[in-house]
């Protein structure tokens, strides 16, 4: 597919550049849609902006690109300040959500805007749009027309056209969104095969936890223009530093416990509470439904709402005598006694425990 | 599926009868003199009437300048007013359509009040000469100001409709992610995609510039539309002869227009 010759040609000589948020801050009208965002993508990295819509990670991406100026802080690209500097001389190559191609040029052209935008002679720009083309397994369709190619493929001439100028930096704005779940699952593979062999920094905004999760080095949780939290996948999954993160990431539920010294009462178990909250008083314990035990007991308080069948596993949805709701994942041979109404026992494992203040 | 077919054929045949057959009879009624017979002298007559070239060329002159001019000012507003200001569309709409509500007549009374009374306030200032060099016969820029704002609203649809078709905000910013300078980004980025829209209007401006009597004859001007009608008030069938020939002459260069927008992309690869 790839020979490695052309991706040495494609790849940028100087080395990966680093990028850093310092205390940004935008308001559009009544809507504060940064509100001091302090980040840092280390060279090479894949870092992905998570967060629900409206929560300020396009415009944290659109900053860095130039089309977005901040109220106060600053964009840092290998630490020379660029705040100031216009788009065009920002050196990011980007790929918009919508299908942002030059309707009027045939694929080879619009991987090649670029290169006649910086003077460079026709045959060259020609001969390495073409090897951009073959980078993304598109080397066939150079003649075709955005409307001649499907919408993953015009998402692939997309990427092709943001690495052209060889950028510092590579911004994708939930490039995959529009496409079908399938093809989305492809490109994703290929965007991250292709940024780990160029090395080059790059910044991903989706509202898809997993598509950030599978795809990241480094999860950025955004919420209400304030970075959550900024960690590799697993850490993020296993260890989410707030309520927020928790509930965004994965499926989480509440079970209501009682803390007090570290140790919070809960099912009738006392576990060690892990990580900072409420130190004593009413508080729901945070759990992952893979974290949860569940077992036929005909003595047991609790009672299966419903089961649904996931393949590998069975995703059992439990009421607790309180009333309270507990999602359980347990592997298909075990959940094959509960239905709707059994009777059962919930347990947790022997492990601290994440808690949060009581919501309901 | 045949009741269809026929209604189809009635409808198309008496459409064709409405505009062929006035146009036929005109066409016969130049070419068949009575005592006579078949004769093309009312068309060679046209030619060597005095003044035939030079309106012509007169309002070719115009009608260009007004398509210069009226491109020049809608497409940056246009395309500054989807990057800029969306919300401000409505009120450019109702501008740009006011032409359509204002009669020709009443333009051109208000254009000949500001003509009369302008050389008369400003005769002490170099603003007196600016009166007169618009009013120069040879080449009346008032009449392509006038033009200008009659074209408004057909230029303003045309380009809607072309800008409608396209995402102009991130055609824009993917031109400038690319390294193109604002100029460059709509002139390589954003005006190609609306080239089917500028033919159009164009098209419209040709086709009103053209055709344009009342404006041209009140200010004392004498483009082809003036001329015409001023040849035919002697001779009947060279009146008729010219009125075929200048439908033939507007459709022509509608043709023509039409031949550039009708080429393939390929012209488009720099």
């Amino acid at each position: 597919m790839t020979t490695n010759e052309n991706v040495a040609g494609v790849n940028t000589t100087e080395k990966a550049a680093t990028v850093e948020f310092r205390g940004l801050r935008r308001e559009f009208g009544p809507t504060v849609a940064l509100d001091g965002l302090d980040l840092t993508v280390r060279p090479g990295e894949l870092v992905a902006l998570l967060g629900p819509s409206g929560c300020g990670k396009t415009t944290a991406l659109r900053m860095l690109a130039g089309f977005e100026h901040p109220d106060s802080g600053e964009v840092l690209v290998d630490g020379e300040d660029v705040t100031r500097v216009p788009a065009h001389r920002r050196d990011a190559g980007m790929v918009f959500q919508s299908y942002s191609l030059f309707p009027h040029l045939d694929a080879v052209d619009n991987v090649a805007f670029g290169l006649r935008m910086r003077g460079v002679r026709t045959g060259e720009r020609r001969s390495r749009a073409a090897e951009l083309l073959e980078l993304v397994g598109l080397a066939d369709k150079g003649g075709r027309y955005p409307h001649q190619l499907s919408g993953g493929q015009q998402q692939r001439v997309a990427l092709a056209r943001a690495l052209a100028l060889r950028p510092r930096v590579l911004l994708l704005d939930e490039p995959l969104s529009a496409l079908d779940a399938k093809v989305r699952l492809t490109l994703r593979e290929e965007i991250r095969r292709l940024q780990q062999e160029l090395g080059i920094t790059t910044l991903f905004v989706t509202h898809d936890q997993e598509e950030a999760l599978s795809m990241a080095d480094r999860v950025a949780v955004m919420h209400a223009g304030k970075l959550e939290q900024c960690a590799a996948p697993a850490e993020l999954y296993g260890r989410p530093a707030t309520a927020f993160v928790a509930e965004f990431v994965g499926t989480m539920s509440r079970i209501p416990g009682q803390v007090s010294d570290g140790v919070v009462d809960v099912l009738g178990q006392r576990l060690p509470v892990d990580g900072a909250g409420p130190q004593a008083g009413e508080v729901d314990v945070l759990v992952r439904p893979e974290a949860v035990r569940v077992g036929a007991d005909a003595d047991g308080k609790a009672r299966v709402l419903a089961t649904s069948f996931l393949g590998a596993a069975v995703r059992v949805t439990v009421r607790l005598a309180d009333g309270s709701e507990v999602k359980a994942d347990l592997p298909a041979h075990e959940a094959t006694g509960l239905t709707a109404g059994a009777a059962v026992n919930v347990s947790l494992p022997e492990r601290p425990v994440l808690v949060a203040e009581r919501t309901a | 599926m045949a009741r269809l077919n026929l209604w189809r054929w009635g409808v198309f045949g008496l459409a064709g009868l409405y505009f062929v057959v006035p146009l036929a009879a005109s066409v016969v009624f130049t070419v068949d003199v009575p005592g006579q017979g078949l004769t093309a002298d009312a068309y060679t007559q046209i030619v060597s009437t005095g003044g035939f070239g030079s309106s012509l060329l007169l309002s070719l002159e115009l009608a260009l300048a007004t398509i210069a001019v009226v491109l020049l000012l809608m497409v940056p507003a246009m395309v500054a007013l989807r990057l800029g200001a969306p919300k401000l569309r409505p009120v450019v709409e109702v501008v740009c359509s006011l032409p359509l509500v204002v009669p020709p007549i009443a333009f051109v009374a208000g254009i000949v009040t500001v003509l009369k009374w302008g050389p008369e306030h400003l005769s002490r200032t170099p603003l007196f000469q600016t009166f007169v060099a618009i009013q120069n016969p040879d080449f009346p820029v008032v009449l392509v100001l006038a033009y200008v704002v009659m074209a408004l609203p057909f230029v303003y649809r045309a380009l809607d409709a072309g800008l409608r078709a396209i995402d102009v905000p991130t055609l824009v910013e993917a031109a400038r992610s690319c390294g193109a300078r604002w100029p460059q980004a709509l002139v390589q980025a954003v005006l190609p995609n609306l080239r089917g829209a500028l033919l159009n209007a164009s098209f419209l401006t040709l086709a009103l510039v053209l055709g344009e009597f009342t404006v041209a004859q009140l200010l004392g001007f004498q483009p082809f539309a003036v001329w015409i009608v001023n040849v035919s008030g002697s001779q009947a069938q060279l009146s008729v002869a010219v009125s075929v020939m200048s439908l033939l002459v507007t459709w022509l260069l509608l043709l023509v227009l039409a031949g550039f927008g009708g080429r393939s992309r390929t012209t488009s690869r720099g």
